[in-house]
Protein backbone atom coordinates (compact mmCIF):
# COMPACT_ATOMS: atom_id res chain seq x y z
CA UNK A 1 0.00 0.00 0.00
CA UNK A 2 1.51 3.35 -0.98
CA UNK A 3 2.22 5.95 1.68
CA UNK A 4 1.97 3.33 4.36
CA UNK A 5 4.68 3.14 6.97
CA UNK A 6 4.89 0.54 9.73
CA UNK A 7 6.47 0.87 13.16
CA UNK A 8 6.12 -1.11 16.38
CA UNK A 9 4.89 1.74 18.56
CA UNK A 10 3.48 5.18 17.82
CA UNK A 11 3.52 7.76 20.60
CA UNK A 12 1.28 10.78 20.05
CA UNK A 13 2.74 13.78 21.89
CA UNK A 14 6.37 14.71 22.57
CA UNK A 15 5.96 16.25 26.02
CA UNK A 16 7.42 14.79 29.23
CA UNK A 17 5.10 11.74 29.23
CA UNK A 18 5.51 10.98 25.52
CA UNK A 19 9.31 11.28 25.68
CA UNK A 20 9.46 8.96 28.70
CA UNK A 21 7.13 6.43 27.06
CA UNK A 22 9.05 6.47 23.78
CA UNK A 23 12.44 6.13 25.48
CA UNK A 24 11.30 3.21 27.64
CA UNK A 25 9.77 1.38 24.68
CA UNK A 26 12.75 2.03 22.39
CA UNK A 27 15.18 0.87 25.08
CA UNK A 28 13.37 -2.46 24.91
CA UNK A 29 14.29 -2.73 21.24
CA UNK A 30 11.05 -1.54 19.65
CA UNK A 31 10.86 0.81 16.65
CA UNK A 32 9.17 3.91 18.05
CA UNK A 33 7.77 6.92 16.16
CA UNK A 34 6.73 10.03 18.13
CA UNK A 35 4.28 12.38 16.42
CA UNK A 36 3.80 15.97 17.62
CA UNK A 37 2.25 19.04 16.02
CA UNK A 38 4.89 21.37 17.43
CA UNK A 39 8.20 22.07 15.72
CA UNK A 40 10.21 20.99 18.74
CA UNK A 41 9.95 18.27 21.33
CA UNK A 42 9.04 19.09 24.93
CA UNK A 43 5.33 19.77 24.72
CA UNK A 44 3.90 22.80 26.50
CA UNK A 45 5.77 22.34 29.78
CA UNK A 46 9.19 22.21 28.10
CA UNK A 47 8.40 24.69 25.32
CA UNK A 48 11.64 26.33 24.22
CA UNK A 49 13.38 28.27 21.46
CA UNK A 50 16.79 26.99 22.41
CA UNK A 51 17.64 23.88 24.42
CA UNK A 52 20.08 25.95 26.49
CA UNK A 53 17.12 27.61 28.25
CA UNK A 54 15.60 24.30 29.34
CA UNK A 55 15.91 22.73 32.77
CA UNK A 56 18.50 19.94 32.98
CA UNK A 57 15.80 17.31 33.39
CA UNK A 58 14.20 18.30 30.08
CA UNK A 59 17.50 18.27 28.17
CA UNK A 60 18.33 14.85 29.60
CA UNK A 61 14.91 13.49 28.71
CA UNK A 62 15.32 14.65 25.10
CA UNK A 63 18.87 13.30 24.88
CA UNK A 64 17.79 9.90 26.23
CA UNK A 65 15.06 9.63 23.60
CA UNK A 66 17.57 10.44 20.85
CA UNK A 67 20.14 7.92 22.05
CA UNK A 68 17.48 5.22 22.49
CA UNK A 69 16.84 5.54 18.75
CA UNK A 70 13.37 7.13 18.89
CA UNK A 71 12.24 8.65 15.58
CA UNK A 72 10.37 11.95 15.62
CA UNK A 73 7.80 13.34 13.20
CA UNK A 74 7.37 16.97 14.25
CA UNK A 75 5.04 19.54 12.70
CA UNK A 76 2.71 16.56 12.14
CA UNK A 77 -0.68 15.65 13.50
CA UNK A 78 -2.97 12.67 13.64
CA UNK A 79 -6.20 13.67 11.90
CA UNK A 80 -8.00 10.32 11.84
CA UNK A 81 -7.62 6.68 12.75
CA UNK A 82 -8.99 3.73 10.80
CA UNK A 83 -8.21 1.62 13.89
CA UNK A 84 -5.74 1.82 16.79
CA UNK A 85 -3.33 0.13 14.37
CA UNK A 86 -3.70 2.53 11.45
CA UNK A 87 -3.50 6.29 11.84
CA UNK A 88 -3.92 8.96 9.21
CA UNK A 89 -1.29 11.59 9.78
CA UNK A 90 -0.84 15.04 8.26
CA UNK A 91 2.93 15.46 7.77
CA UNK A 92 3.35 19.14 6.92
CA UNK A 93 0.45 19.09 4.52
CA UNK A 94 1.10 15.59 3.15
CA UNK A 95 -1.14 12.77 4.30
CA UNK A 96 0.12 9.30 5.08
CA UNK A 97 -1.09 6.20 6.83
CA UNK A 98 1.00 4.90 9.70
CA UNK A 99 0.59 1.29 10.80
CA UNK A 100 1.56 0.32 14.34
CA UNK A 101 1.24 -2.59 16.74
CA UNK A 102 0.74 -0.38 19.76
CA UNK A 103 -0.33 3.19 20.31
CA UNK A 104 0.53 5.39 23.30
CA UNK A 105 -1.50 8.58 23.72
CA UNK A 106 0.44 11.33 25.46
CA UNK A 107 -1.66 14.18 24.14
CA UNK A 108 -1.36 16.41 27.19
CA UNK A 109 -3.80 19.05 28.32
CA UNK A 110 -5.09 22.38 27.15
CA UNK A 111 -6.41 25.42 28.95
CA UNK A 112 -10.07 25.61 29.85
CA UNK A 113 -11.59 28.87 28.66
CA UNK A 114 -14.87 30.03 30.18
CA UNK A 115 -16.79 32.69 28.25
CA UNK A 116 -17.32 36.15 29.73
CA UNK A 117 -18.36 39.39 28.00
CA UNK A 118 -15.41 40.66 25.93
CA UNK A 119 -13.37 37.44 25.96
CA UNK A 120 -13.09 37.47 22.16
CA UNK A 121 -11.23 40.81 22.07
CA UNK A 122 -7.65 40.71 20.77
CA UNK A 123 -5.40 41.04 23.83
CA UNK A 124 -7.36 38.43 25.78
CA UNK A 125 -5.40 35.17 25.72
CA UNK A 126 -4.95 32.11 27.85
CA UNK A 127 -2.62 32.19 30.84
CA UNK A 128 -0.42 29.39 29.56
CA UNK A 129 -1.16 30.94 26.15
CA UNK A 130 0.44 34.25 27.10
CA UNK A 131 3.35 32.35 28.60
CA UNK A 132 3.73 30.35 25.38
CA UNK A 133 3.86 33.58 23.35
CA UNK A 134 6.55 34.97 25.65
CA UNK A 135 8.52 31.70 25.48
CA UNK A 136 8.27 31.98 21.68
CA UNK A 137 9.85 35.43 21.79
CA UNK A 138 7.11 37.99 22.57
CA UNK A 139 8.50 40.80 24.66
CA UNK A 140 6.21 42.87 26.85
CA UNK A 141 8.29 45.78 28.16
CA UNK A 142 6.08 48.04 30.26
CA UNK A 143 2.93 46.27 29.09
CA UNK A 144 0.20 46.12 31.71
CA UNK A 145 -1.03 42.57 32.26
CA UNK A 146 -3.80 41.07 34.37
CA UNK A 147 -3.89 37.32 34.98
CA UNK A 148 -7.17 35.76 36.04
CA UNK A 149 -7.69 32.07 36.54
CA UNK A 150 -7.13 29.29 39.02
CA UNK A 151 -4.47 26.89 40.17
CA UNK A 152 -0.72 26.75 40.52
CA UNK A 153 0.01 27.80 36.90
CA UNK A 154 -0.74 31.44 37.78
CA UNK A 155 2.45 31.84 39.80
CA UNK A 156 5.09 30.68 37.29
CA UNK A 157 3.35 32.57 34.48
CA UNK A 158 3.31 35.80 36.50
CA UNK A 159 7.03 35.28 37.12
CA UNK A 160 7.75 34.67 33.41
CA UNK A 161 5.83 37.80 32.40
CA UNK A 162 7.49 39.96 35.04
CA UNK A 163 10.88 38.71 33.81
CA UNK A 164 9.95 39.71 30.25
CA UNK A 165 9.40 43.28 31.41
CA UNK A 166 5.63 43.24 31.80
CA UNK A 167 3.94 45.12 34.60
CA UNK A 168 1.71 42.48 36.17
CA UNK A 169 -1.05 44.58 37.73
CA UNK A 170 -3.02 41.79 39.32
CA UNK A 171 -3.11 38.01 39.67
CA UNK A 172 -6.72 37.00 40.37
CA UNK A 173 -7.30 33.48 41.77
CA UNK A 174 -10.94 32.44 41.79
CA UNK A 175 -10.53 29.97 44.67
CA UNK A 176 -11.08 31.27 48.18
CA UNK A 177 -8.16 32.29 50.41
CA UNK A 178 -8.73 29.63 53.08
CA UNK A 179 -8.62 26.85 50.49
CA UNK A 180 -5.49 28.22 48.86
CA UNK A 181 -3.79 28.54 52.26
CA UNK A 182 -4.69 24.94 53.16
CA UNK A 183 -3.29 23.81 49.82
CA UNK A 184 -0.05 25.74 50.39
CA UNK A 185 0.31 24.20 53.87
CA UNK A 186 -0.30 20.72 52.47
CA UNK A 187 2.76 21.25 50.27
CA UNK A 188 4.88 21.10 53.44
CA UNK A 189 4.76 17.35 52.77
CA UNK A 190 6.44 17.90 49.37
CA UNK A 191 9.07 20.56 50.07
CA UNK A 192 10.33 20.85 46.48
CA UNK A 193 6.87 21.93 45.31
CA UNK A 194 6.60 24.45 48.15
CA UNK A 195 10.04 25.87 47.35
CA UNK A 196 9.08 26.15 43.71
CA UNK A 197 5.95 28.11 44.66
CA UNK A 198 7.89 30.41 46.99
CA UNK A 199 10.50 31.08 44.32
CA UNK A 200 7.79 32.09 41.84
CA UNK A 201 6.03 34.21 44.45
CA UNK A 202 9.25 36.05 45.29
CA UNK A 203 9.78 36.80 41.59
CA UNK A 204 6.79 39.13 41.60
CA UNK A 205 6.33 40.06 45.25
CA UNK A 206 5.19 43.57 44.36
CA UNK A 207 2.27 42.13 42.35
CA UNK A 208 -1.08 41.88 44.11
CA UNK A 209 -2.17 38.23 44.33
CA UNK A 210 -5.87 38.13 45.20
CA UNK A 211 -7.90 35.08 46.10
CA UNK A 212 -11.69 34.87 45.63
CA UNK A 213 -11.22 37.25 42.67
CA UNK A 214 -12.14 36.85 39.01
CA UNK A 215 -12.65 38.88 35.84
CA UNK A 216 -16.30 39.54 35.00
CA UNK A 217 -15.83 41.37 31.69
CA UNK A 218 -13.30 42.82 29.27
CA UNK A 219 -13.91 45.95 27.20
CA UNK A 220 -12.38 47.66 24.20
CA UNK A 221 -13.25 48.33 20.56
CA UNK A 222 -10.58 46.84 18.33
CA UNK A 223 -8.59 45.44 21.24
CA UNK A 224 -8.56 45.07 25.00
CA UNK A 225 -8.61 48.32 26.99
CA UNK A 226 -10.03 47.47 30.41
CA UNK A 227 -11.01 44.50 32.52
CA UNK A 228 -13.53 44.47 35.34
CA UNK A 229 -12.59 42.40 38.35
CA UNK A 230 -14.86 41.03 41.03
CA UNK A 231 -13.08 41.01 44.34
CA UNK A 232 -14.67 40.42 47.73
CA UNK A 233 -18.08 41.57 46.68
CA UNK A 234 -16.90 44.65 44.79
CA UNK A 235 -16.27 45.37 41.12
CA UNK A 236 -13.39 47.48 39.93
CA UNK A 237 -12.15 48.32 36.45
CA UNK A 238 -8.47 48.18 35.52
CA UNK A 239 -6.84 49.56 32.35
CA UNK A 240 -4.49 47.01 30.81
CA UNK A 241 -2.93 45.82 27.53
CA UNK A 242 -3.18 42.06 28.03
CA UNK A 243 -5.45 39.75 29.97
CA UNK A 244 -4.43 36.14 30.50
CA UNK A 245 -7.64 34.35 31.41
CA UNK A 246 -8.23 30.61 31.72
CA UNK A 247 -9.73 28.33 34.34
CA UNK A 248 -7.25 25.51 34.81
CA UNK A 249 -6.34 22.71 32.42
CA UNK A 250 -8.39 19.97 30.79
CA UNK A 251 -7.03 16.73 29.28
CA UNK A 252 -6.84 16.43 25.49
CA UNK A 253 -9.03 13.41 24.81
CA UNK A 254 -10.13 13.96 21.19
CA UNK A 255 -8.00 11.18 19.64
CA UNK A 256 -8.79 8.80 22.52
CA UNK A 257 -12.52 9.35 22.01
CA UNK A 258 -12.19 8.87 18.27
CA UNK A 259 -10.59 5.48 18.98
CA UNK A 260 -13.39 4.58 21.39
CA UNK A 261 -11.33 4.76 24.60
CA UNK A 262 -13.42 5.25 27.74
CA UNK A 263 -13.28 8.81 29.11
CA UNK A 264 -14.53 9.73 32.59
CA UNK A 265 -14.74 13.24 34.07
CA UNK A 266 -12.96 14.55 30.99
CA UNK A 267 -9.91 12.27 31.33
CA UNK A 268 -8.87 9.05 29.58
CA UNK A 269 -9.56 6.04 31.84
CA UNK A 270 -6.46 3.88 32.39
CA UNK A 271 -5.59 0.77 34.39
CA UNK A 272 -2.49 -0.26 36.36
CA UNK A 273 -0.28 -0.50 33.27
CA UNK A 274 -1.73 2.74 31.79
CA UNK A 275 -3.79 0.65 29.38
CA UNK A 276 -6.98 2.25 28.05
CA UNK A 277 -10.28 0.42 27.52
CA UNK A 278 -9.26 -0.28 23.90
CA UNK A 279 -6.75 -3.14 23.41
CA UNK A 280 -3.47 -1.94 21.91
CA UNK A 281 -3.89 1.63 23.20
CA UNK A 282 -2.13 3.03 26.27
CA UNK A 283 -2.27 6.59 27.64
CA UNK A 284 0.12 8.58 29.83
CA UNK A 285 0.49 12.05 31.26
CA UNK A 286 -1.98 14.92 31.57
CA UNK A 287 -4.42 13.35 29.09
CA UNK A 288 -5.31 10.83 31.81
CA UNK A 289 -5.88 13.63 34.34
CA UNK A 290 -3.91 16.77 35.14
CA UNK A 291 -1.29 15.90 37.75
CA UNK A 292 2.05 17.60 36.97
CA UNK A 293 5.24 16.51 35.20
CA UNK A 294 6.65 14.10 37.82
CA UNK A 295 3.64 11.81 37.64
CA UNK A 296 3.33 12.32 33.87
CA UNK A 297 6.87 11.09 33.34
CA UNK A 298 6.17 8.14 35.65
CA UNK A 299 3.07 7.24 33.65
CA UNK A 300 5.10 7.49 30.46
CA UNK A 301 7.68 5.03 31.78
CA UNK A 302 4.95 2.57 32.83
CA UNK A 303 3.05 2.90 29.53
CA UNK A 304 6.21 2.62 27.43
CA UNK A 305 7.21 -0.55 29.26
CA UNK A 306 3.78 -2.14 28.97
CA UNK A 307 3.20 -1.19 25.33
CA UNK A 308 6.73 -2.36 24.53
CA UNK A 309 5.86 -5.84 25.73
CA UNK A 310 7.58 -5.96 29.12
CA UNK A 311 5.72 -8.69 30.91
CA UNK A 312 7.43 -9.08 34.26
CA UNK A 313 9.22 -5.84 34.96
CA UNK A 314 7.69 -3.51 37.52
CA UNK A 315 8.86 0.11 37.47
CA UNK A 316 8.60 0.53 41.25
CA UNK A 317 9.87 4.12 41.43
CA UNK A 318 7.48 5.15 38.66
CA UNK A 319 4.53 3.45 40.37
CA UNK A 320 5.32 5.38 43.57
CA UNK A 321 5.71 8.69 41.72
CA UNK A 322 2.42 8.09 39.95
CA UNK A 323 0.59 7.45 43.23
CA UNK A 324 2.01 10.57 44.82
CA UNK A 325 1.17 12.64 41.74
CA UNK A 326 -2.40 11.43 41.79
CA UNK A 327 -2.78 12.39 45.47
CA UNK A 328 -1.42 15.83 44.62
CA UNK A 329 -3.87 16.10 41.73
CA UNK A 330 -6.79 15.30 44.01
CA UNK A 331 -5.79 18.06 46.42
CA UNK A 332 -5.46 20.47 43.50
CA UNK A 333 -8.89 19.57 42.17
CA UNK A 334 -10.48 20.15 45.59
CA UNK A 335 -8.65 23.42 46.17
CA UNK A 336 -9.24 24.94 42.76
CA UNK A 337 -12.76 23.66 42.06
CA UNK A 338 -14.60 26.21 39.93
CA UNK A 339 -17.06 28.39 41.82
CA UNK A 340 -20.55 28.70 40.29
CA UNK A 341 -20.07 32.41 39.56
CA UNK A 342 -17.26 31.86 37.03
CA UNK A 343 -19.34 29.28 35.18
CA UNK A 344 -22.11 31.83 34.65
CA UNK A 345 -20.31 34.97 33.47
CA UNK A 346 -21.58 34.88 29.87
CA UNK A 347 -24.58 37.10 29.11
CA UNK A 348 -27.02 36.50 26.24
CA UNK A 349 -24.76 38.27 23.70
CA UNK A 350 -21.52 36.60 24.79
CA UNK A 351 -20.05 34.31 22.14
CA UNK A 352 -19.61 30.74 23.36
CA UNK A 353 -18.48 29.03 20.12
CA UNK A 354 -15.78 31.35 18.80
CA UNK A 355 -15.55 29.68 15.39
CA UNK A 356 -19.24 29.86 14.48
CA UNK A 357 -20.10 32.94 16.59
CA UNK A 358 -22.79 31.10 18.58
CA UNK A 359 -23.89 33.19 21.56
CA UNK A 360 -25.01 32.08 25.01
CA UNK A 361 -28.50 33.35 24.17
CA UNK A 362 -28.76 30.88 21.27
CA UNK A 363 -28.12 27.92 23.55
CA UNK A 364 -30.52 26.09 25.84
CA UNK A 365 -28.78 24.48 28.83
CA UNK A 366 -31.31 21.63 28.61
CA UNK A 367 -29.71 20.56 25.32
CA UNK A 368 -26.74 18.24 24.92
CA UNK A 369 -23.54 19.23 23.12
CA UNK A 370 -24.74 17.17 20.16
CA UNK A 371 -28.07 18.97 20.03
CA UNK A 372 -26.26 22.32 20.21
CA UNK A 373 -24.11 21.16 17.30
CA UNK A 374 -27.11 20.17 15.20
CA UNK A 375 -29.31 23.13 16.05
CA UNK A 376 -26.92 26.02 16.61
CA UNK A 377 -23.70 24.94 14.82
CA UNK A 378 -21.83 25.00 18.14
CA UNK A 379 -18.43 23.31 17.75
CA UNK A 380 -18.73 22.96 13.98
CA UNK A 381 -15.88 25.32 13.10
CA UNK A 382 -12.13 25.14 12.72
CA UNK A 383 -11.34 24.09 16.30
CA UNK A 384 -13.97 21.32 16.28
CA UNK A 385 -15.18 22.15 19.79
CA UNK A 386 -11.74 22.23 21.42
CA UNK A 387 -12.66 25.52 23.14
CA UNK A 388 -16.45 25.43 23.50
CA UNK A 389 -16.62 21.72 24.47
CA UNK A 390 -14.88 22.11 27.83
CA UNK A 391 -16.64 25.48 28.29
CA UNK A 392 -20.10 23.97 27.84
CA UNK A 393 -19.16 21.04 30.09
CA UNK A 394 -18.41 23.58 32.85
CA UNK A 395 -21.36 25.90 32.09
CA UNK A 396 -24.12 23.37 31.42
CA UNK A 397 -22.71 20.00 32.46
CA UNK A 398 -22.75 18.77 28.85
CA UNK A 399 -20.52 15.73 28.62
CA UNK A 400 -20.87 14.42 25.10
CA UNK A 401 -18.29 16.38 23.15
CA UNK A 402 -17.21 13.29 21.20
CA UNK A 403 -15.26 14.34 18.13
CA UNK A 404 -15.67 13.22 14.56
CA UNK A 405 -12.91 12.99 12.01
CA UNK A 406 -11.03 14.92 10.81
CA UNK A 407 -9.80 15.93 14.27
CA UNK A 408 -8.46 19.18 12.90
CA UNK A 409 -9.27 20.65 9.55
CA UNK A 410 -6.53 19.48 7.19
CA UNK A 411 -6.00 20.90 3.74
CA UNK A 412 -8.52 19.39 1.36
CA UNK A 413 -5.98 18.29 -1.26
CA UNK A 414 -3.94 16.03 1.02
CA UNK A 415 -7.15 14.76 2.65
CA UNK A 416 -8.39 13.57 -0.71
CA UNK A 417 -5.03 11.90 -1.35
CA UNK A 418 -5.27 10.00 1.91
CA UNK A 419 -8.79 8.81 1.19
CA UNK A 420 -7.81 7.63 -2.27
CA UNK A 421 -4.73 5.82 -0.94
CA UNK A 422 -2.32 8.20 -2.68
CA UNK A 423 -0.74 9.47 0.55
CA UNK A 424 2.97 10.15 0.63
CA UNK A 425 5.66 8.35 2.53
CA UNK A 426 6.18 10.28 5.76
CA UNK A 427 9.59 11.79 6.45
CA UNK A 428 11.80 9.32 8.32
CA UNK A 429 13.21 11.95 10.59
CA UNK A 430 12.62 15.53 11.52
CA UNK B 1 18.92 28.50 15.59
CA UNK B 2 19.56 31.38 13.23
CA UNK B 3 19.90 34.84 14.69
CA UNK B 4 19.16 38.31 13.37
CA UNK B 5 16.23 39.64 11.44
CA UNK B 6 14.44 38.63 8.28
CA UNK B 7 11.73 40.15 6.11
CA UNK B 8 8.18 38.92 5.80
CA UNK B 9 5.31 40.48 3.84
CA UNK B 10 2.34 41.30 6.04
CA UNK B 11 -0.63 42.15 3.81
CA UNK B 12 1.90 42.98 1.06
CA UNK B 13 3.91 45.31 3.31
CA UNK B 14 7.55 44.26 3.95
CA UNK B 15 8.29 44.07 7.69
CA UNK B 16 11.48 43.17 9.54
CA UNK B 17 10.92 40.53 12.21
CA UNK B 18 13.23 38.48 14.45
CA UNK B 19 14.30 35.12 13.03
CA UNK B 20 13.33 31.97 14.89
CA UNK B 21 10.02 33.20 16.22
CA UNK B 22 6.49 32.25 15.24
CA UNK B 23 4.29 34.22 12.87
CA UNK B 24 1.95 34.93 15.81
CA UNK B 25 4.73 36.44 17.90
CA UNK B 26 6.13 38.33 14.90
CA UNK B 27 2.76 40.01 14.22
CA UNK B 28 2.15 40.82 17.89
CA UNK B 29 5.66 42.25 18.19
CA UNK B 30 4.81 44.53 15.22
CA UNK B 31 1.79 45.76 17.18
CA UNK B 32 -0.69 43.76 15.10
CA UNK B 33 -3.30 42.23 17.40
CA UNK B 34 -6.07 41.63 14.85
CA UNK B 35 -5.35 38.37 12.99
CA UNK B 36 -8.78 37.76 11.52
CA UNK B 37 -12.37 38.93 11.75
CA UNK B 38 -15.31 36.91 12.96
CA UNK B 39 -18.54 36.36 11.02
CA UNK B 40 -19.82 39.78 12.16
CA UNK B 41 -16.57 41.56 11.30
CA UNK B 42 -15.27 41.90 14.84
CA UNK B 43 -11.51 41.51 15.35
CA UNK B 44 -9.93 38.34 16.72
CA UNK B 45 -6.41 37.48 17.80
CA UNK B 46 -4.48 34.58 19.34
CA UNK B 47 -6.12 32.86 22.32
CA UNK B 48 -4.51 29.53 23.23
CA UNK B 49 -1.18 29.99 21.39
CA UNK B 50 -0.79 26.19 21.42
CA UNK B 51 -2.53 25.12 18.24
CA UNK B 52 -5.96 24.11 19.51
CA UNK B 53 -8.21 27.20 19.18
CA UNK B 54 -7.45 28.27 15.56
CA UNK B 55 -8.10 31.95 16.44
CA UNK B 56 -4.69 32.98 15.04
CA UNK B 57 -5.35 31.53 11.60
CA UNK B 58 -3.97 33.54 8.68
CA UNK B 59 -3.09 32.89 5.05
CA UNK B 60 0.59 32.01 4.63
CA UNK B 61 2.17 31.82 1.16
CA UNK B 62 -1.30 31.45 -0.32
CA UNK B 63 -2.44 28.65 2.00
CA UNK B 64 -5.52 29.66 4.00
CA UNK B 65 -6.27 28.90 7.66
CA UNK B 66 -2.71 28.27 8.81
CA UNK B 67 -2.17 28.61 12.55
CA UNK B 68 0.24 31.49 13.11
CA UNK B 69 1.18 30.16 16.55
CA UNK B 70 2.59 26.92 15.10
CA UNK B 71 4.39 28.43 12.11
CA UNK B 72 7.95 29.74 12.26
CA UNK B 73 8.74 32.85 10.18
CA UNK B 74 10.84 32.37 7.03
CA UNK B 75 12.52 35.07 4.95
CA UNK B 76 10.15 36.25 2.22
CA UNK B 77 7.09 34.58 3.76
CA UNK B 78 3.78 36.16 2.69
CA UNK B 79 1.31 36.56 5.55
CA UNK B 80 -2.20 37.77 4.80
CA UNK B 81 -4.86 38.40 7.37
CA UNK B 82 -8.44 37.42 6.57
CA UNK B 83 -10.44 40.62 6.47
Amino acid sequence: MSGHRRVDIVVVGAGPAGLAAATTAAAGGRRVLVIDQALRTGGQVWRHRSEATLPKRARESMARAQSAGVTFALDAQVVDANSPHELIVDFRGRMARVGTEALILATGAKERFLPFPGWTLPGVTGIGGLQALVKSGLRLPGRRVVLAGTGPLLLPVAATLAASGAEVLLVAEQAGGARVLRFALSLLGSPHKLLEGLRYRSAFLSTPYRTAAWVTRADGTSQLRTVTVHERGEQRTIECDWLGAAMGLVPNTELAQLLGCAVRDGAIVVGEAQETSVPGVWAAGECTGVKGDDASIAEGVIAGGAAGGERHRVHRAAVRARASGRRFAKRMDETFALRPEVRALADADTIVCRCEDVTRGQLDPAWSQRQAKLWARLGMGACQGAVCGPACAAMFGWGDNAPRPPLQAPLLGPWGDALSGEGQEPPRNS
Amino acid sequence: MSVGDLTILVDDVPRRVPAGTTVAVALLQLGITEFRRDLSGRPRGPLCAMGSCFECRVTIDGVADVRACLTVVQDGMRVERVR
